[in-house]
């Protein structure tokens, strides 16, 4: 897996790209490239059609540990296309797809799939991903749950931080670890995340509607609850634009919009709590 | 992540539905909750019947596949639950076994199996309930025997128990962590006065146990003396581990049973009760996604869970408080009345985030022994 570009995009977007309407202007194709070569977006092709030949588990796996090392790009819509689109399988071509009313990297791709035609550009609040608004709303379970496997990695990784952080930050001449409060916010991360971790994996075997919809909600929550906790136990520091965290926070909330997400896996759930009845 | 369950595993689970299908509706009727010696022999009753049935030592013996098809199984048949056998069969006895002597094992697994002893847990006291390493009851060697002094607090099921797992202190001079010894204490024993103690949901399920001058065998000892604090690491680690596991399947039955009620009287209509639901259906599939991890996990280490299980403890004991919250906004003005069951049931959840150790403690020992943060004090 690639290692964590976020050094090199943070440097690239700095304060001035955060400003510019849609987020940055390019998308690193040499890092797509090199995605595209490790079979990143080839990973369910079959085998006889020059893929991977890999199921959805081995995805899951590999969109945690995008979601972990802050990989940026339309990566799902891409993975997705790959087969069906030109190109797309080896990273030469760039897919993004309109998905719960938002198309992210709408005007850095090649191919778009699904109706942007009355897209409007928002000036994103993730520097990381460009964002267009758009009338409709599609939902994909796959998509659904390569999210809640980006979600995850998120969550696993500003566990590490906040952990990390709260094991060396010393306050009152101890490491602030040692403090409940800071103890107990980092336990609840990592309970959040462990949670998550179990409905994403067996959703990721069972491929079954309801699970995703599950896996989903604790996934988007473990992300979104845990880089705001993890934000908090790095104090001031947290707080400004050098380091990571907020970067974890904004890609946490950006996909939380994707179709699939709380309101609709509620209902779903809910739906299913009693099957026959209409 | 294996989800799949082997053949014979599924062989296994249609013989166990078929019997329960057969069994349950001769079962005789259950007992009122406040009735303990009636629950003592209902859940005795239960036990044995599994027993002679050959489905008795599933969790001890079972693969982790069929430990967990017997817990979704008897949940989903509403077959009764473990009740009065909670401690001996899912943390007294997986200690005894990891832990005992050959002679041990033979002397207390059996009766517990065969449903004919019940035990209960002398681990709080007054002076020492979250930090349980301050316990104070005293035991000094007098020959073939330990002499007891001391008062146990919180007892579960004291009254109607023939077995006791007791930590007493055998060295004060040692530090605090070094001189507990386990013990099994026979309730019967002279010296012994339980006092029951009435909970706020009415019943009195547990109890004061005062010990004076209690005689107990030193053979009754489990582990080395002086060495009770790694074994009760072992007992807790069951307790918080795997014991709760079956009650993951009944949530989700309360669930769908809630859904249902809604559906009825109208509640369903109102989008945020929907989806409060809805989130619940999320948090106990997952729940019960990091059972079955957590099962799998203990076998693959030789059996004993891992801390692990108070990253289970501490969300299961807040999603159940939660569920019999959503219960009352389902219920309405009837959460009020104590003859529906939810209404006890919510009462009762109550204690999960105390119980077993509270929420805090849990927060704590997952901070330092799965994410390594310095130690507090
Ligand atoms: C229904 C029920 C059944 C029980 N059954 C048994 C049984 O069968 N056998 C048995 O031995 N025990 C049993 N218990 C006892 C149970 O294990 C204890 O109640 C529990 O460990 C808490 O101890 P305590 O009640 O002394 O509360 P305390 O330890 O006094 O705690 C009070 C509050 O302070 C908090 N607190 C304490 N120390 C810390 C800390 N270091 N950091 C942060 N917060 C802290 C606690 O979280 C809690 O909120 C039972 C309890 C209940 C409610």
């Amino acid at each position: 897996m690639a290692a964590c570009r976020c050094g090199a995009v943070r440097a690239g977007t700095g304060s001035a790209g955060a400003g510019r309407a849609g987020g940055p202007q390019w998308l690193d194709r040499r890092l797509w490239r090199v995605l595209g070569d490790l079979g990143f977006f080839a990973l369910r092709v079959p085998e006889a059609d020059g893929g991977v030949g890999l199921g959805l588990p081995e995805a899951v796996l590999v969109f945690e540990e995008a979601g972990r090392v802050l990989l940026p790009g339309p990566l799902i819509a891409t993975h997705l296309a790959a087969g069906a689109v030109p190109g797309a399988a080896t990273g030469e071509t760039v897919v993004a797809a309109v998905d719960g009313g938002l198309v992210e990297w709408l005007a850095q791709a090649d191919v778009v799939l699904g109706d942007a035609t009355a897209a409007v550009p928002l000036r994103s609040l993730d520097p990381l991903t460009p964002l267009h608004r758009v009338p409709v709303r599609v939902a994909d379970p796959v998509a659904s749950l390569l999210t809640a496997a980006e979600q995850l990695g998120t969550a696993t990784r500003v566990c590490e931080l906040a952990a990390q952080h709260a094991r060396v930050r010393q306050q009152f001449g101890r490491p602030i670890g040692t403090f409940q409060a800071v103890a107990h916010l980092c336990a609840g991360i990592l309970v959040r995340a462990e949670t998550a971790r179990a409905a994403v994996y067996a959703a990721a075997v069972t491929a079954d509607p309801a699970d995703i919809a599950a896996a989903r909600i604790l996934a988007d929550e473990a992300a979104v609850r845990g880089a705001r906790d993890c934000l908090q136990v790095h104090g001031g520091m947290g707080f400004t634009w050098e380091s990571e965290v907020h970067l974890h926070l904004k890609r946490a909330w950006v996909r939380t919009q994707r179709a699939g997400g709380v309101t609709e896996s509620e209902e779903l759930l809910a739906t299913a709590l009693t099957p026959g009845a209409a | 992540m294996d989800l799949s369950y082997t053949p014979e595993e599924e062989d296994f689970r249609a013989r166990l539905r078929d019997w329960l299908a057969k069994t349950l509706p001769d079962l005789p009727p259950k007992p009122s909750p406040g009735d303990w010696p009636g629950r003592r022999a209902y859940d005795l009753g239960w036990q044995r019947r599994l027993h002679d049935a050959g489905y008795a030592d599933v969790h001890w013996d079972g693969t982790p596949g069929v430990r967990l098809i017997f817990l979704e199984e008897t949940e989903k048949a509403g077959a009764p639950y473990v009740g009065a056998n909670f401690v001996g069969l899912l943390h007294a006895g997986p200690t005894i076994a990891a832990e005992g002597t050959d002679e041990q094992r033979a002397r207390w697994l059996p009766p517990i199996l065969r449903g004919e002893e019940v035990w209960c847990q002398g681990f709080s006291e007054p002076e020492a309930g979250s930090d349980l390493a301050a316990l104070r009851t005293r035991a000094w060697r007098d020959g073939h025997d330990y002499v007891v002094s001391g008062s146990k607090i919180w007892t579960s099921h004291a009254e109607v128990a023939d077995w006791c797992e007791l930590l007493v202190r055998t060295d004060p001079e040692a530090p605090r962590h070094r001189g507990i010894t386990w013990l099994a204490l026979p309730m019967d024993t002279p010296g012994i006065t339980v006092r029951p103690l009435r909970t706020l949901a009415g019943s009195a399920e547990f109890a004061e146990v005062f010990l004076d001058e209690v005689r107990v065998p030193v053979r009754n000892r489990v582990g080395e003396e002086n060495d009770g604090w790694r074994v009760t690491m072992v007992t807790l680690s069951f307790e918080r581990g795997t014991a709760f596991a079956g009650e993951v399947v009944a949530c989700r039955r309360v669930l769908a049973e809630l859904a249902v009620e809604a559906r009825e009287n109208g509640r369903w209509d109102d989008p945020a009760l929907r989806r409060r639901l809805g989130r619940l259906n999320a948090e106990f599939r997952a729940l019960w996604r990091l059972t079955q991890w957590n099962v799998s996990a203990a076998e693959a280490s030789g059996g004993v869970p891992g801390a692990g299980g108070s990253v289970f403890k501490l969300r299961y004991s807040q999603a159940r408080q939660e569920l019999y919250d959503a219960a009352a906004e389902v219920l309405g003005p009837d959460c009020l009345d104590l003859d529906r069951p939810w209404t006890l049931d919510r009462l009762s959840s109550l204690s999960y985030t105390i119980a077993a150790g509270t929420s805090q403690i849990q927060h704590s020992i997952i901070a330092e022994r799965v994410l390594g943060l310095p130690k507090g004090r």
